[in-house]
């Protein structure tokens, strides 16, 4: 009953240096569907389509279209073969005009003279057909992102397209935008092609698609019809329930003023960001540990910035232990002893061509300037105590950090903000993709810290480990804060349904 | 969902008034009009200045018969630096053609066999280029500066001194003055002239020249566009190469010897007239008949320091600081008008 599949990929693999990207995965898509691949960061979905669309080859696995076997080296056999794709970023010329970036590439050429007349009449049918008006001389960096990305979906469907891979279209559009790609999105549905739809606005999901396929940590998880997997459901496969065997990690108490009131740190009031968080209050209390729950997307990140002097505010006030301040950079939160680590480890923290000795001695460093050098048995000492404490392995100081496996370049991070022993530590998806057992060692350090004193805002999308770690929790959707709970209080099942917003009809 | 406000609809880019879209569309010709217009202000200032000697037949005939060979450096160099390239040997590439077309010269060999052998060797410097670039991912600052270093080398065990070229034919590319009135054109300029037209209308209308542009725009970009990038970015060398050696061959005709000082620092300046004639260091976006009038700028230049009767070393130094005037006027024209 079921027609055969555009698209198969059957057993994929594929190993970066250490980490298992992707492990045993089957996907398959249908003509004339649109299914969503879902899955957390890290959970394997770049790597899959990569693999799909030609910008990179499988240790192992097979790829089928319509039957036959097909391997891809470079992204344009795959266009070839009829794979179009949109990336995020949206990888178009925007110094050519739009006429050329749909079709470039693929133009009619007179005698090997380029055919302007033709390539500007195609552009503008294919522009029509999708019901959109840009004028196809114009250059494409003058039109919104939005625009762009329409551009880049003529582009993808110009010639004889079976399969779209649409990558994270939605994150800058507004609402009637999303709307307009709807419309174009149904279009192309009705004429047959196989639309691959990756997002994580579950509401999307739910609106546009036909099938959804689930991975994590490189694992298949499973496919499923969107008719008879609740949101909640999806949530939980995204991001797993790993046996609640582990003790609880977090401290007895937070530490109280001399009166029983907790001393509050941090307090923020109406903070927010355009496009990035909605005006929020938050109090932080001194030496507690604070859980952020929430999925990419809910603006748990951009709450960290806004905290840290990374972004600047649009809106709002912080306070530090009752002074106002305002952050203009990392630098000078740092110097208040406000510290962040970015859930990017690889580009926003570790530096891989140095080692783990001056990675550690980095901030410290930084905070001294270029005058006052840490001398370098100073480093040393300095390098082997953090070693010691975080047992970081291997114990080797003079390794380059980039050797380092996740959880250790983890460790290393952690090790360099605290070396400037601050007040208050954000950390932001501190244990992902990392193994199971460095995790937990995360984790307890994390316990440790709060129990001498330190005030830490944990972030991450595993509940389980809010749960285990947080002395309080904050659940954060659709970039504000919803709820704040004692995690002694409430289940894994109740978080859940906050952070997915299951809806009676659900 | 995010409740933003509702923005105009897709189609509002077609609600632009005509003569604004145009402006839009053609937007990345700013820079080259700019230089165009400073070009006009220089060479008025001049006029006035020189109490109407300046802009005579004699002084701009002999402006181009001079620079021709800048002309069509500045025309490969061109192609490379939209790419977001450079290359830095196209001055000893051509001291090397030079010295080489004199020393196969003073052995008799053919003048039909020399011009297209030194070519290819300038074609070769820039495959050495073009596949260090792309293949073995140097940057291209290095890898012209060791494609650089290499030609020089070669110039001077080809010519430890230097040697005068008697050869009728190579001569007479730059003593044939062709006459209309009091202006007059050699077979330097011509080629010059024919070169611009072939890199301009190749730009242009070509998929390779289409190509050089979306590379410049993103290199990433073009590859997933499914662009063969890495064969455009060789080429790219190889053409700047084979303008180099054209360019020697022109040389050759003008200075009448092969020597191997020659060009020295002639990359910079062709490099100085490409960008005053309007290409974006960073890549994506020039013309090569822009490059045209930045060689004329450049050129209008040292004439006019020479007739100012200041010393050599003076043009340097003028040279330096008129460019320096003349790019940040550019910026500023261009700046304010991408500002609206």
């Amino acid at each position: 009953m079921e027609a055969e599949p555009v698209v198969e990929v059957l057993g994929a693999q594929k190993r970066f240096t250490g980490d298992l990207a992707l492990d045993g995965v089957n996907f398959r898509m249908f003509a004339g569907e649109v299914h969503s691949l879902m899955g957390e960061n890290g959970a394997g979905k770049s790597t899959l389509i990569k693999a799909m669309t030609g910008a990179l080859t499988l240790d192992a696995g097979i790829m089928r279209m319509y039957g036959e076997e097909v391997s891809f080296s470079n992204p344009g056999a795959a266009q070839r073969a009829g794979i179009g794709t949109v990336y995020q970023e949206i990888d178009l010329a925007p110094n050519l005009s739009v006429a050329e970036n749909i079709m470039l590439g693929r133009e009619k050429s007179r005698f090997g003279r380029v055919d302007w007349e033709h390539m500007r009449t195609a552009a503008a049918d294919v522009l029509s057909t999708l019901g959109i008006s840009i004028d196809p001389r114009s250059p494409l960096g003058s039109h919104s992102l939005a625009e762009q990305q329409l551009v880049a979906i003529a582009r993808a469907i110009a010639t004889d397209v079976k399969v779209l891979v649409l990558d994270e279209p939605t994150s800058s559009l507004d609402q009637d935008e999303v709307g307009e790609l709807f419309r174009v999105i149904r279009e192309l549905k009705s004429r047959g092609v196989a639309i691959l739809f990756i997002s994580h606005f579950l509401e999307q999901v739910y609106e546009i698609c036909d099938r959804i396929t689930v991975l994590r940590n490189g694992e298949l998880i499973g496919e499923y019809l969107p008719t008879e997997l609740l949101r909640i459901d999806l949530v939980q496969k995204m991001l797993g329930r790993e046996a609640s065997t582990l003790e609880v990690l977090r401290p007895r108490a937070v530490p109280t003023t001399p009166s029983g009131e907790a001393a509050t740190l941090v307090s923020v009031r109406g903070i927010g960001r355009r496009g990035a968080l909605q005006p929020t209050d938050l109090d932080v209390f001194e030496g507690e540990v604070l859980g952020v729950a929430g999925l990419l997307g809910s603006g748990r990140t951009q709450l960290a910035r806004l905290l840290t002097g990374i972004d600047h505010a649009d809106t709002g006030t912080l306070e530090l232990r009752s002074i106002r301040r305002r952050f203009h950079n990392p630098r000078a939160a740092l110097e208040k002893g406000v510290a962040y680590s970015s859930e990017s480890r690889k580009t926003e923290g570790i530096i891989a061509e140095l080692t783990v000795r001056e990675n550690i001695a980095l901030a410290l460093q930084a905070q001294k300037g270029w005058m006052r050098r840490i001398p370098r048995a100073r480093q040393q000492e300095l390098c082997e105590s953090w070693i010691e404490a975080l047992d970081v392995r291997p114990k080797d100081p003079d390794r380059k950090a980039g050797t380092l496996s996740g959880g250790n370049q983890q460790k290393v991070l952690l090790a360099r903000l605290l070396a400037l022993a601050p007040q208050l530590l954000v950390l932001d998806e501190p244990t992902r993709g990392i193994d199971v057992g460095a995790k937990v060692e995360v984790q307890r350090l994390i316990g440790e810290l709060a129990a001498n004193g330190m005030t830490v805002v944990f972030i991450s999308a595993e509940l389980e480990e809010v749960l285990r770690v947080g002395q309080r929790i904050i659940v954060m959707r659709d970039r504000e804060i919803v709820a704040t709970l004692d995690p002694d209080a409430v289940t894994f099942e109740m978080l859940l349904a906050l952070v997915a917003k299951a809806d009676d009809g659900d | 969902m995010n409740a933003t406000a509702t923005k105009a609809p897709v189609s509002s880019s077609m609600a632009v008034p005509a003569w604004r879209r145009a402006i839009i569309n053609k937007s990345s010709w700013l820079p080259v009009v700019a230089g165009a217009t400073l070009l006009i202000v220089m060479f008025s200032v001049a006029q006035v200045k020189f109490e109407g000697r300046f802009i005579k037949p004699g002084v701009i005939s002999s402006l181009f018969v001079d620079n021709a060979y800048l002309i069509i450096l500045a025309a490969g160099m061109t192609l490379v630096i939209i790419t977001g390239g450079i290359d830095l040997s196209v001055g000893a590439v051509m001291a090397y053609t030079d010295c080489l077309a004199a020393f196969l010269l003073r052995d008799h060999f053919p003048v039909w066999v020399v011009i297209p052998m030194v070519i290819l060797v300038g074609m070769v410097f820039g495959l050495i280029t073009g596949i260090l670039v792309q293949f073995f991912n140097v940057q291209p600052f290095i890898a012209s500066l060791a494609a650089m270093f290499l030609a020089r080398g070669l110039a001077y065990i080809a010519a430890q001194r230097q040697i005068p070229v008697d050869n009728e034919t190579i001569l007479g590319l730059n003593n044939n003055k062709i006459r209309f009135g009091d202006w007059y054109i050699t077979p330097t300029v011509i080629i010059a002239l024919v070169i611009v037209v072939i890199v301009a209308w190749t730009m242009a209308y070509s998929r390779f020249g289409r190509t050089v542009y979306a590379i410049g725009g993103g290199e990433q970009s073009a590859k997933l566009m499914g662009l063969p990038v890495a064969r455009t970015k060789v080429l790219v060398y190889v053409i700047s190469g084979a303008c180099s050696g054209v360019a020697g061959v022109v040389f050759i005709s003008y200075t009448a010897a092969g020597y191997s000082l020659n060009g020295v620092g002639t990359e910079l300046d062709t490099i100085a007239a490409v960008v005053i004639g309007g290409t974006i260091l960073t890549g994506g976006s020039g013309y090569v008949f822009g490059s045209l009038l930045g060689v004329l700028v450049f050129g209008g230049i040292k004439t006019f320091i020479s007739f100012q009767g200041a010393e050599q070393s003076w043009t340097r130094i003028a040279v330096g600081v008129l460019l320096l005037a003349f790019v940040v006027v550019q910026r500023l024209i261009v700046a304010r008008a991408n500002r609206r």
